[in-house]
């Protein structure tokens, strides 16, 4: 650091704004990754839905999760199938 | 039949009355028949932001129980043909509106006026359900703070969940020479974070305490930074097109000139 840089005040590590963006970004995964229960429950219900068209699903033992870790919320559906539907296709 | 246009911002103290009072008064100056809507019931401040204070007898709870008629609670600014106050009740609580009262309110005095302003109460409680509950659109106000940020990104996300259908930024106390240095977030940075249309920026300006001291909002200073920018905002929400950004330039003092001529 030189005798100007120290009297003009920068510092190496040049501006704080990089801090608050990436710490913003961090908190916003989280904040918006807890979905209400209502929410959680109409994905759930629709996803059954939608993979009940295919294959035959354990409607009980249905685990549907939204993790978030480090940088990255992933969504985290645990689903037992019964049985796969024969298919219709030639 | 005239819009309502909700001014909110989830934190407090980030200039959501300020605001509110600015655009009112600027929409008001470019000829529009506006009315500022106080819903912060209990704690009331758009008032003496505008420099109405003497002049309330009714307020917004007054007028909802039927206690008198909407003429006689609205505000007349003498100072500016075409701008109204309806004030907020100073000693009652937020739950003393509902939201089947206030909606019914904002439409009626969206047949009055082309712009029906509501300023926001802090807070995602009662007081915030109220005051969008109305509203055509809204307007977020946000300072480049982390804290500040974050509260709009829940409220943009309520607000969605409210369905209104256009949601808009306003980036207030903006410091160039900071954000120069790379100790603030600048626009692109938090338009990046927030994924939002933006429809104004403020800069931080000294003025805003002088103009609300004296009761007389900023606009009217030709002289004032923020006050031309929040003019510009009012005519971008008018629907003008092509409206510039205010350029904010940095006034270098003599030290950071001699400093970059070492620097080179």
């Amino acid at each position: 650091m030189g005798f100007f840089d120290f009297l003009s005040g920068n510092k190496k590590n040049k501006g704080s704004k990089n801090i608050a963006k990436d710490r913003l970004k961090l908190v916003l995964v989280h904040d918006r990754a807890s979905m209400s229960p209502e929410v959680m429950e109409a994905l759930r219900r629709e996803l059954i839905e939608v993979i009940s068209k295919y294959v035959d699903v354990d409607n009980n033992n249905i685990e549907v999760e939204l993790n978030d870790n480090n940088n990255q919320a992933t969504l985290v559906a645990n689903i037992p199938i019964n049985q796969i539907k024969r298919s219709r296709n030639v | 039949m005239g819009e309502v246009i909700v001014i909110t911002s989830g934190k407090g103290g980030v200039g959501k009355t300020t605001t509110t009072a600015n655009i009112g008064t600027a929409l008001a100056k470019l000829n529009y028949k506006v009315v500022l809507v106080d819903t912060d019931i209990g704690l009331r401040n758009l008032d003496v932001v505008l420099g109405l204070e003497n002049r309330i007898v009714y307020d917004i709870v007054d007028v909802v129980k039927g206690n008198c008629r909407l003429n006689q609670a609205l505000i007349k600014d003498k100072r500016l043909e075409g701008l109204c106050l309806l004030p907020a009740a100073q000693t009652k609580d937020k739950n003393a509106i509902s939201i089947e009262e206030i909606k019914k309110l904002t439409n009626e005095l969206s047949e009055i006026f082309d712009y029906v302003i509501v300023d926001c109460p802090a807070g995602i409680e009662q007081g915030f359900k109220n005051a969008i509950a109305g509203a055509d659109r809204a307007i977020v106000v946000a300072t480049p703070e982390v804290s500040s940020v974050r509260d709009a990104d829940r409220i943009i996300g309520l607000l969605e969940a409210n369905e209104i259908k256009e949601t808009r930024l306003v980036i207030n106390r903006l410091r160039p020479q900071m954000v120069k240095q790379g100790d603030m977030m600048d626009i692109e940075d938090i338009l990046d974070i927030l994924s939002i249309k933006l429809i104004g920026v403020i800069p931080e300006d000294e003025f805003i305490i002088v103009s609300t001291n004296r009761g007389e909002p900023a606009v009217n200073n030709p002289d004032s930074m923020a006050g031309k920018a929040y003019l510009n905002t009012a005519r971008r929400i008018a629907g003008e097109e092509d409206v510039p950004f205010l350029e904010l330039e940095v006034v270098e003092s003599f030290l950071d000139k001699i400093l970059k001529i070492f620097k080179k």
